[in-house]
Order: C-alpha cells, then structure tokens, then sequence
C-alpha cells in the first residue's frame, strides 16, 4: 500500500479510525489556520468520511470545515493510495496533481471531449466530472494500468500498429474509451463504434486509423 | 468552485435529513451536471450529499405491471434493460441518444429530471443577463443570440429549454416521479415535475429543496412496445436536440388510431406534451395527412425568436416523420 499522506493511515477498526480522522484534521489545521473556528473540530466531527464512516452522514450542523482536507482511498490499477483532498478535488486531478499518473488527459475540463476517460469497476466515465470523494474502495483503472509489464494492451498495439493518433494528446482517453467499448460488446459495425466512441474527440482526426486499431483489437482480442 | 463540505448518505431517509432545511445544500449523484455546473460557479452549494451508494438503482417490474427505476439507476443501464428495450423503446432510445456512453454511466435517472438548461446565457455567469441564474436580472437570450430556444410555453423572462432526452420519453409515457419528502413519500406525475418559466424561471421543477427523487415509475401502456424517439440535432451524436420526438401509436387492423402518445423535446422549458396532436390523432387514419394537421394543429401557439424561427417547421416535420415511423412499426 502506497501512501501520499505525511499523516498515518488509519487503521481499519472504526473507533480508531475516527480518532486519527480527527487528528488528523486537528493537524492540517495548523496549515490553515484561517478556516478554523473554535467550534469546527465538533462541528466537522460527524461530517467527516473516512474510510471508516463511509456509510454514514451524521447529523449535519452547520456545513464547515470549508477547506479542510478529507481522507479518501483510492485503488488505482491495484494499488491503493490514501490521500487527504479537498473536497473539491476531481478524480482527475487527484490522478495527475496528488499521484503523478498524468496519462490521463485534461481537455476541456467538462466532460465534453473525452480525454480524461478512465474505467471505474471496469466502466468507463469522464474522470473530469467525478469527485475523488465519490470513488472510495472503487476499482479504478487508467491508461498506466492497461498494460501487463513489457507486454501492451491489445488495444494500445493497435492504436501504435495503426497509427491512431498524431499528436497523441486524446489517446489515453481514446484507449481507455476503447477497452470498455469491447467489452461492452458495442464494436460490431463501423458506425457502431463510430457512435460509441462519439465521447471521445480527436482534433488532429485521425479517426479512420482510431477505427481501424479498434477493429482490429476486437479481432485479436478473440483469436 | 466554491468551498463545500462533503458527506456520504447511507439511506434516503439520511439523505432527507441531511438537506432538511438548508438551502444551500444539494444532493450528489453522477455529477456529470451538478460539478459542471459548480465549475461554472453557476451552482455554489455548501454542502453536497453524495447519494451514490443509496440501495436504489433497481430496475423491477412491479405486481401492476409497471415498470420501476430506481433513481440512481445509470442512464446506461436503463437504456440496455430488457423491460425498457421491449416494452418502452422510445425510452432506450432516447437515453442512448443523449449525451457519450462515458456520461451515461455516470448519469442518473433522478440527476436527468434535474438537468439544468444549456442556455449559453444560463450556463456562463459572464452573461449578467439570465433570470434564471439571477432573478430579476434580465434575459440574454430574448434579443440574444436564440437559435437553442424555446418556441412553446416560454415567457418574457425566459426562453430556456429543457436539455433532458430522458424526460420527453418520460413526459410521453406518463411516468410517476416518486419522491421521498420530509414526512414519507409522495409521487408527481411527469407533466406535473417540470415548470414552465412564467414569472419564476429560477424554479426548474415542483420538488422541494428537502425532497429526494427515489424511482420512475412507467404505467404499463402496451403499445408503448410501438414507440420511437427521434432527435434531430446540429452532429450525428454527442449533442443536444434541437427538436425531439417520442412518439407511441396504438393501431388497429386498418392502421386506424385508437390512442396516441407523443412529446417533444427542445422546444420549451418542459418537456412537452402534444396533447393537442394526441386529439387530432385518435380516430383517425395513420397517413401522412392526418400526422401533418396533428403536427399544424401542436403548432400553432408557437412563437419564435430572431434566430429559432427554423424550429417551427422543424418540430412539424420532425412529428410527421416519428409517426411515420411508428406506424411502419410491425409490433
């Protein structure tokens, strides 16, 4: 287990978890001593999600904490990563700012153009308009996760093979994109992949050679 | 974005609580809207609810033979189930028209009811113009830049559309919104769920501040196995209708029409039944001729702007050309 946060990682058993939650926060606020108020550490108590009261809202006093950092694990391509986030703080952004896993792309920033696709419990969604917060104990895999050591994805030799790309930018995206396309099963004809790739927006267009990687991978991926 | 707090609901009733009386505070489900639009600073709740891990994404048949979906039922998972592919066509296919398939699995059925609109004016805070982000403030799109908006329903403060595929099918096939409130549970009928502008455009719906969607309900409608939806828009996919059709005929030997279902979409604030279509329609003949008087007949309070005028015609042929498919329909 990887861990980002300069805090512990808190146990499993609830109480504890809790405590070091809180702790924890206690800490970070030195940082931000601003945000705090004499009342904040009750206040934020109960609103706090670790991975300990992840079911749980507690009662909800006045929204605080604004600023405070909050605890979350992320599995990312098997390994998990505990990091502390503020709230605000998208997946994608987690992936590239916190875990330095910068293969997945920030485009437009608003699930328009598709670069930011990753899988999560093996579908694929725009990382861009997710939380981070939202993906505790998610299985989430990225462009860096697709490949088995030396040996690539079927789906990223073909796109190499076919020359899927120009200046590479929307690929991650594409390939992810691609993977839960045939998986899903939706890669039967041309314009089947055409419009179930449509989430996916390449400005250098090179779709025809997107295309041909695609069919291709379906291909091998059944031999 | 603004600053917000952050928690997790483990039932609907917690998630009711949570929110109770501060209006500032909103649920979380997909996202796809809500963070887009929190992005924007258009939307600046402080405090988000995160809905997603509510036991309510079932898709059941029910004793009476309607058909539930659960709200945080995936747009993409109701568009492949098979009770909404057989029994309510028009619906899958008007889920799988909207938005990438990367979008659709993160969407949610009650976060569709709740889509905001794509009014340019609306959706970027530059435009100090917009009644509906800031009421009393004006509207952009009146002598703006309207080639989006409304053509029906709409008022002098507001010309927005409502960007929802879901919902025209919904409106068509008389879904039930189920609703979960402070006190128990209470259901709206679809027409019922979205507002037009008049004097209020900064109110979308009739749901509370403190009332949670829980599940669609879809009546059992036998003939809606013969529906379709048609989108017509400026791409092939991955955009927004500037006109749509759900459409559900029910036909006898003879290709008379013994009843009629049909909505449009991108035309007004709300999804909008045809109910003055849906008259001109039942009795008579499943021709050209009787389609196109429905469509005149739907049209005719129609207003347009500087630069939607195309709407109109549009929306008739569009009407004619998704009845002509429903009835050349062989189920």
């Amino acid at each position: 287990m990887t861990s980002e946060s300069e805090e512990p990682v808190a146990s499993d058993s609830s109480e504890p978890n809790k405590l070091a939650i809180v702790a924890h926060l206690e800490t970070r606020r030195k940082f931000i001593k601003q945000v705090a108020g004499t009342s904040a550490a009750l206040a934020i108590g109960p609103h706090l999600v670790g991975s300990a009261s992840l079911d749980q809202v507690a009662s909800t006093t006045t929204p605080a904490g604004t600023g405070d950092f909050v605890k979350v694990n992320l599995k990312i391509n098997g390994k998990s990563h505990a990091l502390d986030v503020d709230p605000r703080m998208t997946l994608l952004d987690a992936l590239r700012e916190r875990l330095q896993l910068t293969g997945s792309k920030k485009g437009c920033d608003h699930g328009q153009c598709g670069a930011c696709t990753v899988l999560v419990n093996g579908r694929r969604i725009n990382s861009c308009l997710s939380l981070a917060l939202m993906h505790e104990g998610d299985e989430i895999t990225t462009i860096e996760g697709l490949a088995s050591g030396d040996d690539l994805h079927p789906v990223q030799a073909a796109f190499i093979e076919h020359d899927g790309f120009q200046c590479g930018y929307c690929t991650p995206g594409q390939i992810c994109s691609a993977v839960a396309l045939l998986h899903e099963g939706h890669a039967n004809t041309d314009d089947e992949i055409r419009e179930w790739m449509s989430g996916n927006i390449c400005r250098c267009g090179a779709y025809p050679n997107i295309l041909t990687a695609i069919k291709e991978a379906k291909t091998k991926g059944r031999a | 974005m603004n600053p917000f707090t952050y928690s997790r609901a483990a039932d609907a009733n917690q998630a009711v609580t949570a929110v109770s009386g501060k209006h500032q505070s909103k649920f979380l489900g997909g996202g796809t809207n809500l963070i887009d639009l929190m992005k924007m600073g258009v939307e600046t709740p402080n405090e988000l609810i995160d809905i997603n891990r509510l036991p309510l994404a079932q898709i059941e048949e029910l004793p009476n033979k309607a058909v539930r979906i659960g709200a945080m039922a995936r747009n993409s998972d109701v568009a492949k189930h098979e009770l909404i592919k057989t029994r309510y066509p028009a619906l899958s296919q008007a889920l799988l028209s909207g938005a990438s398939p990367q979008l659709r699995n993160m969407a949610t059925v009650g976060g569709n009811l709740l889509q905001r609109t794509r009014c340019y004016y609306f959706y970027d805070p530059a435009f100090s113009a917009c009644n509906k982000r800031n009421p009393g403030s004006g509207c952009g799109a009146i002598d703006g830049y309207n080639r989006v908006h409304a053509i029906l329903g709409q008022s002098e403060q507001c010309i927005a559309t409502h960007p929802s595929d879901m919902c025209v099918a919904l409106a068509a096939l008389d879904a039930i919104v189920r609703v979960r409130v402070p006190k128990g549970e209470r259901q709206i009928a679809l027409g019922d769920f979205h507002r037009l502008p008049g004097d209020t455009p900064e109110r979308d719906t009739n749901l509370g501040p403190d009332e949670l969607i829980i599940a669609v309900d879809l009546p059992a409608i036998p003939f809606a196995a013969r529906s379709h939806y048609l989108k017509v828009r400026d791409r092939a996919s991955y955009a927004f209708a500037l006109v749509s059709i759900a459409a559900a005929l029910d036909l006898d030997s003879n290709k008379k029409i013994k009843d009629a279902r049909l909505a449009l979409g991108g035309v007004a604030h709300k999804p909008w039944r045809a109910n003055a279509a849906e008259k001109k329609l039942i009795g008579q003949d499943a021709n050209e001729k009787t389609f196109r008087a429905a469509a005149e007949a739907e049209l005719e309070a129609a207003k347009a702007y500087k630069y939607n005028s195309y709407k109109i015609e549009l929306a008739k042929r569009s009407i004619v050309r998704a009845l002509d498919i429903v009835a050349g329909m062989t189920s």
